[in-house]
C-alpha cells in the first residue's frame, strides 16, 4: 500500500512521518510516534480514551485517518504538563482521587483541559454534561467531576491573581 | 524520649499507615500517561496476531482455506486446531473442570468463537490475513434457552462421552453439566409446606459482561536462545496463569516468566485463560519472535468472560407476623457453550449458598443445575466473589415479595428476620460461619440517614396524586441490606486449578530504613501500592512513603493465586500484616541487643523499640534495619527480611445497607435517582479515600447492569449487545451523585481486622436499584420483573399494569 507524508505537530514538536492512507491516529501516535498516552478502548468513539487535543478541539483520535490530521496541531496527555510541573488538573485528579486503574485517566484529562477552556467557570452539571463523551469504568464519575471543579476554581483563582 | 523525639502523634501521622486518605502512589503515572498496560509493550520485531471468528452460533465446520490469507503482504502464518493439535493444544482445560477449545475443531458452539489466528507484521496485515480466510460451515440449529437446551435431542458438546460423568458428578441429559446442592432439601420442603405464608417468584439475573475499559491482551516473547518463555498480559492471576502455561506448553515453570503489567481494570473479565493468550505463545514460539494479541471491544463483549445469566426458582415461607422459617431455591445456570466458569474447584456455582443472606432463617436447599447453551463461555465474578452477586439479589428480591405477600415494609421484614450481633460467629443453613456482624445498627443507621419514615410518607402522597392524575411519576424506595462472603480462601477447601488460595507477601528492609514488599496479588485500579504500604507502616514503623509495593511479576513476586474475589486486603493483606511481624520479631531481638537489655525488656512504640519503663532509651527502626546490616549479632542472621503465605482460616463477611430512592416516569420509562445512600461496613479501614472511590464504582457498575446493561441473544444466537452502542455502560451524565457511610465491625480472625470492600456495591447495589424499580410499582401491583430495567421495560412493566389509561 502506497504510504502518504504528512505533517504533525505533536506536543510541540513538529514531526514528519510516513503513514498507510487507512492508519487511524491513535495508532499512529502509539506505533509510530511512541505516545502512548492515549488508549484504546473500543475503536467505535464512544469511550474517550482515546482522546485528544486537535487544533483546540476533543477528537477521539480511534476514529480518524492519520492523513485527515495532516498539518494539525495536537496535543496529547503528554504535552500537559511536565514532571516537575504538573498541569493544574493532573494535581487534582491525584488529589480528589479522580481515578483507579488510570486507563481513561489520559483521555479524561486532556477532555477537561479543553472543557475548562471553553467553559472555565462550569456548573456541576455542565462538567457531567461536557464531559460525557469519556468513560470510566472504575470510579463512578463522582471524584473526577469533583477534580475537575477543584482545577476550575484553582485555575480561575491564579487567573484572578494574574490579572 | 528525649526533646529532639517527635510526639508520638506526630510519628503516627508520619507513617501514613492505618486509617489515612493516602493519596494515590500509582496516580503519578497514570496522570502523565505514563502507565505501562499491555498494549504499550513493544518489542523489537514484533509480530500482530488477530481472530477469525464464527458468525454462526452453531455449525459445524467443514473446511479451513488459508492460502489466500497466506498471500496477504505481511501474513506470516495461519494456525488451526489441525495446527495445533500435535502439540496437544486444540483444547485446553477450563478453571471449572472442562475444556474449551482453543480453535474450532470440527464445529463451533457460539457466535464469536475463534477459528483461526492470523499472525501477520503489523495489525493492519493481520486483519487483512482475517478477512481473507475462507471456511465453509453447516450451519446446526441453535440453543439459547438453557430450559429449552435439556429438552432437546440437540446435542452440543459432542466430545463429551453420552452417559459419562462431567467434572462435578452426574449429567443427567447431554446438554447437562452438573448438579450442585447444599442443605436439607426435605427439612426445607417440609417447613415450606406447614408454613403460614409462602411467596414463590423465579428472579432472573440476566447475562452481562465486565468490560472493563481496557480489553484482554498479551505479549509472548519466546527467546530460543535462552530456552525463556516471556508474557505480558492482562491476568488477574499471574502466578497461575504460569503454572498453567507450564501444563499446557511443556516448558518448566523455571523457564516461564509471566508479567502483568498495569492493567486497565478487570472486574473478573481477567481471572480467566482465553484461547488469544494460548495462540499468542504457540506463534512466539513457532515464529521465534515475540507475538501480541489484543482484543477489540466486539470480541472482548462476544466472547471472553460474561457474567451472572441465572434463572433463580425461589420458595420463601413465614410466619403470619413474618418470621422466616424456610428458603429453598433451584437454578438453571446458562454456562454457555463450555463451563468456564472461574470459581473454586470444589464450588462449581461459587459461593452462592450465601444465599440466606443477612437472615437468621433456620432450614434452607440451593440445587443448581448448570447447562451448556450456544454462548459464549464464562460466568465469571463480575465484581463480586463467585455469584455473591446473584445470591445477595435473589435474597433481596425473595424478602421483597415476602413482603408483599405478608403485607409488611420490607424495612420492618429486615429487621425482623436480620441475624443478631451476639449471634456471631453465626453458621448458617448452607453451612457458612459469618465472621461478625451487627446489622441492626447499620441498618437503623441507614434507614434514620434518609428519614425512611418521611420517605414512605412521601410515597403514599405520591400514588394518591398519581391516582388523581395529578403526576405521571411515581416514587421508588428501594432497600437493600446485603451480606458478602470473600477472601477465599482456606485452602483447606478453596483451590483454582489445584492451586490452594492463600496468597503471599514478601518483605526486604533496606539498610537506610526503607522497604520493599512484593505479593501474589496484583492491582487492577484498587490501588495496592498505596493501601498496602500503609498496612505495612503500621505494623513496621516505616512510613508508607518510604515502602515500594511490586506485584505482578512471577520472576519477582511470591506465589500467589491473584486479585479478585475482594480477596486482596482480607489474604494478601493479611500476608503484608504477618511478614511485618516477622520483621518486628527479629527486630525486637536486634534492639534489645543494641540497647543491652533482654528481649522482653523492650517494648514496640509506634516506629520503635523503647526499653520498659525507660522511654529515653530507644531504638527506631531506621537504626535496627541499619544494624541488622553492618553488626555481628550473636545469634541473629544479618538481614532484615520476611515472608509470609497466608492460609486465612475463614472467609470474610462484609456487609452492608443501602438505599435507593428513585423517580419513575411511567409514561417515557425514564428514571432519576434522587438519592443514593450506601452504608458499608468493611471491618478495618485502610484508606477511606480508596474506600469511598471503590464504592462510587462498584454503585456506578451496578447502576449499570440494573437499569441496562445486558449481553442479549436473538434466536439463532446472534450478539445483539456487541458494541458500546448498544452496551450499556453510564456516563457521567446518567451517574447520580452518592451519599457514603459506614459502621466498622472488624474481622475477629484477619490479623487487622479488615473484610474488603472493592465488590460489596456490586453486591449489594443491583438489588437496591432493581427493589427501587419494583417498589414505585409495589402499590399498583407488581410483584417481579426482569433486569435490566432500560426505559423500554420500565415502560413496558407501567403499560402492562395499566397505568397508561
Amino acid at each position: 500500500m502506497a504510504k502518504t507524508h504528512i505533517t504533525l505537530t505533536v506536543n510541540g514538536e513538529a514531526k514528519e512521518l510516513l503513514v498507510d492512507p487507512r492508519e487511524l491516529l491513535i495508532h499512529t501516535l502509539r506505533e509510530q510516534l511512541d505516545v502512548t498516552g492515549p488508549h484504546i478502548g473500543c475503536e467505535t468513539s464512544h469511550c474517550g480514551a482515546c482522546t485528544v487535543d486537535i487544533d483546540g478541539k476533543s477528537v477521539k483520535s480511534c476514529t480518524l485517518f492519520s492523513v485527515q490530521a495532516n498539518g494539525a496541531d495536537i496535543t496529547t496527555i503528554e504535552g500537559l504538563g511536565t514532571p516537575d510541573e504538573l498541569h493544574v488538573l493532573q494535581q487534582a485528579f491525584r488529589e480528589h482521587h479522580g481515578l483507579q486503574c488510570g486507563y481513561c485517566t489520559p483521555g479524561m484529562i486532556t477532555r477537561a483541559h479543553r472543557l475548562l477552556q471553553e467553559n472555565p467557570n462550569p456548573t456541576e452539571e455542565e462538567v457531567r454534561f461536557g464531559m460525557a463523551g469519556n468513560l470510566c469504568r472504575c470510579t463512578g464519575y463522582q471524584n473526577i467531576v469533583k477534580s475537575i471543579m477543584a482545577a476550575a476554581a484553582e485555575m480561575n483563582a491564579a487567573q484572578e491573581a494574574a490579572e | 524520649m528525649n526533646d529532639m523525639t517527635p510526639s508520638r502523634e506526630d510519628r503516627v501521622a508520619n507513617l501514613k499507615g492505618l486509617g489515612t486518605s493516602r493519596k494515590r502512589v500509582e496516580d503519578a503515572r497514570f496522570t502523565q500517561g505514563k502507565g505501562n498496560y499491555v498494549d504499550d509493550v513493544k518489542l523489537p520485531g514484533m509480530l500482530f496476531g488477530d481472530f477469525v471468528r464464527s458468525p454462526y452460533a452453531h455449525a459445524r465446520v467443514k473446511a479451513i482455506n488459508t492460502d489466500e490469507a497466506m498471500k496477504v503482504p505481511g501474513v506470516l502464518a495461519v494456525l488451526t486446531a489441525k495446527d495445533l493439535e500435535p502439540l496437544n493444544l486444540h483444547w485446553m482445560p477450563t478453571l471449572a473442570g472442562d475444556k474449551q477449545m482453543v480453535l474450532a475443531d470440527g464445529k463451533v458452539l457460539f457466535q464469536g468463537q475463534e477459528v483461526a489466528f492470523v499472525v501477520a507484521e503489523d495489525r493492519y496485515a493481520a486483519a487483512d490475513g482475517v478477512e481473507a480466510v475462507e471456511v465453509e460451515y453447516e450451519e446446526l440449529p441453535v440453543i439459547t434457552d438453557p430450559f429449552h437446551a435439556l429438552e432437546t435431542d440437540i446435542v452440543l458438546r459432542e466430545d463429551l462421552e453420552a452417559g459419562a460423568d462431567g467434572a462435578h458428578g452426574p449429567r443427567k441429559h447431554h446438554n447437562h453439566i452438573f448438579l450442585w446442592e447444599e442443605g436439607d432439601e426435605a427439612a426445607t420442603e417440609q417447613a415450606i409446606g406447614e408454613a403460614e405464608v409462602v411467596a414463590e417468584e423465579m428472579v432472573y439475573y440476566h447475562r452481562t459482561h465486565p468490560c472493563p475499559l481496557e480489553t484482554c491482551g498479551a505479549v509472548a516473547s519466546m527467546d530460543k536462545v535462552n530456552g525463556k518463555l516471556t508474557v505480558w498480559g492482562t491476568f488477574q492471576a499471574p502466578h497461575v496463569v504460569r503454572t498453567v502455561a507450564s501444563l499446557l506448553s511443556g516448558i518448566e515453570e523455571h523457564n516461564i516468566r509471566v508479567i502483568s503489567p498495569d492493567i486497565g481494570g478487570g472486574f473478573g473479565n481477567k481471572v480467566g485463560v482465553y484461547p488469544g493468550y494460548v495462540c499468542a505463545i504457540v506463534a512466539s514460539i513457532v515464529t521465534g519472535k515475540p507475538v501480541k494479541w489484543i482484543e477489540d471491544r466486539m470480541e472482548n463483549l462476544m466472547s471472553t468472560a460474561f457474567a451472572r445469566d441465572y434463572w433463580m426458582k425461589g420458595k420463601i415461607s413465614a410466619t403470619k407476623d413474618g418470621k422466616i422459617t424456610g428458603l429453598h431455591c433451584h437454578v438453571t445456570a446458562d454456562h454457555g457453550a463450555f463451563d468456564a466458569c472461574a470459581d473454586p474447584t470444589k464450588f462449581p456455582a461459587g459461593f452462592f449458598h450465601i444465599c440466606t443472606g443477612s437472615y437468621d432463617i433456620p432450614v434452607a436447599y440451593v440445587g443448581v443445575d448448570g447447562v451448556y447453551t450456544n454462548k459464549a463461555p464464562g460466568g465469571v465474578a463480575y465484581r463480586c466473589s463467585f455469584r455473591v452477586t446473584e445470591a445477595a439479589y435473589f435474597i433481596e428480591r425473595m424478602i421483597e415479595v415476602l413482603a408483599i405477600e405478608l403485607g409488611m415494609d420490607a424495612a420492618e421484614l429486615r429487621a425482623k428476620n436480620f441475624i443478631k450481633k451476639e449471634q456471631f460467629p453465626y453458621t448458617s443453613a448452607l453451612g457458612w460461619e459469618y465472621d461478625s456482624g451487627d446489622y441492626h445498627t447499620a441498618w437503623d443507621k441507614a434507614l434514620k440517614s434518609v428519614d425512611y419514615e418521611g420517605l414512605r410518607k412521601e410515597q403514599a402522597e405520591r400514588v394518591e396524586a398519581f391516582k388523581r392524575g395529578e403526576t405521571r411519576k411515581l416514587l421508588g424506595i428501594g432497600l437493600t441490606h446485603f451480606t458478602e462472603i470473600v477472601g477465599a480462601g482456606p485452602v483447606k477447601n478453596c483451590d483454582i486449578l489445584g492451586m490452594g488460595m492463600f496468597d503471599s507477601c514478601e518483605i526486604r528492609i533496606h539498610p537506610t530504613g526503607s522497604a520493599i514488599a512484593r505479593l501474589g496479588t496484583i492491582s487492577q485500579g484498587q490501588g495496592h501500592a498505596t493501601t498496602f504500604a500503609q498496612i505495612l507502616a503500621s505494623e513496621i514503623g516505616i512510613s508508607a512513603d518510604s515502602i515500594t509495593i511490586e506485584e505482578g511479576d512471577t520472576d519477582t513476586a511470591p506465589y500467589g493465586l491473584g486479585t479478585y474475589g475482594s480477596r486482596s486486603t482480607p489474604v494478601a493483606g493479611a500476608a503484608t500484616a504477618m511478614a511485618g511481624r516477622k520483621i518486628r520479631a527479629k527486630a525486637q531481638m536486634i534492639a534489645a541487643y543494641l540497647l543491652e537489655v533482654h528481649d522482653d525488656d523492650v517494648e514496640w512504640d509506634v516506629d520503635r523499640f523503647v526499653v520498659k519503663g525507660a522511654p529515653e532509651r530507644f531504638k527506631t527502626m531506621a537504626e535496627i534495619a541499619y544494624a541488622s546490616y553492618n553488626q555481628a549479632i550473636p545469634g541473629v542472621e544479618p538481614g532484615l527480611e520476611a515472608v509470609s503465605y497466608y492460609d486465612p482460616p475463614n472467609m470474610t463477611y462484609p456487609f452492608g445497607a443501602y438505599i435507593c430512592v428513585m423517580e419513575i416516569d411511567v409514561d417515557t420509562g425514564e428514571h432519576e435517582i434522587r438519592q443514593f445512600y450506601a452504608l458499608d461496613d468493611c471491618g478495618t479501614r485502610i484508606n477511606p479515600m480508596v474506600i469511598e472511590g471503590q464504592v462510587h464504582g462498584g454503585l456506578t457498575e451496578a447502576l449499570a447492569i440494573a437499569m441496562g446493561q445486558e449481553i442479549a441473544y436473538d434466536e439463532i444466537g446472534n450478539v445483539k449487545t456487541g458494541t458500546l452502542m448498544d452496551f450499556f455502560l453510564p456516563t457521567s451524565w446518567e451517574t447520580p451523585n452518592y451519599t457514603t457511610d459506614h459502621t466498622e465491625t472488624p474481622s475477629p480472625h484477619h490479623p487487622i481486622g479488615a473484610k474488603g470492600v472493592g465488590e460489596s456495591p456490586n453486591v449489594g447495589g443491583v438489588p437496591a436499584f432493581s427493589n427501587a424499580v419494583h417498589d414505585a410499582f409495589r402499590a399498583f401491583g407488581l410483584r417481579q420483573s426482569h433486569m435490566p430495567h432500560d426505559h423500554w421495560r420500565i415502560w413496558k412493566t407501567a403499560h402492562d399494569l395499566g397505568l397508561h389509561g
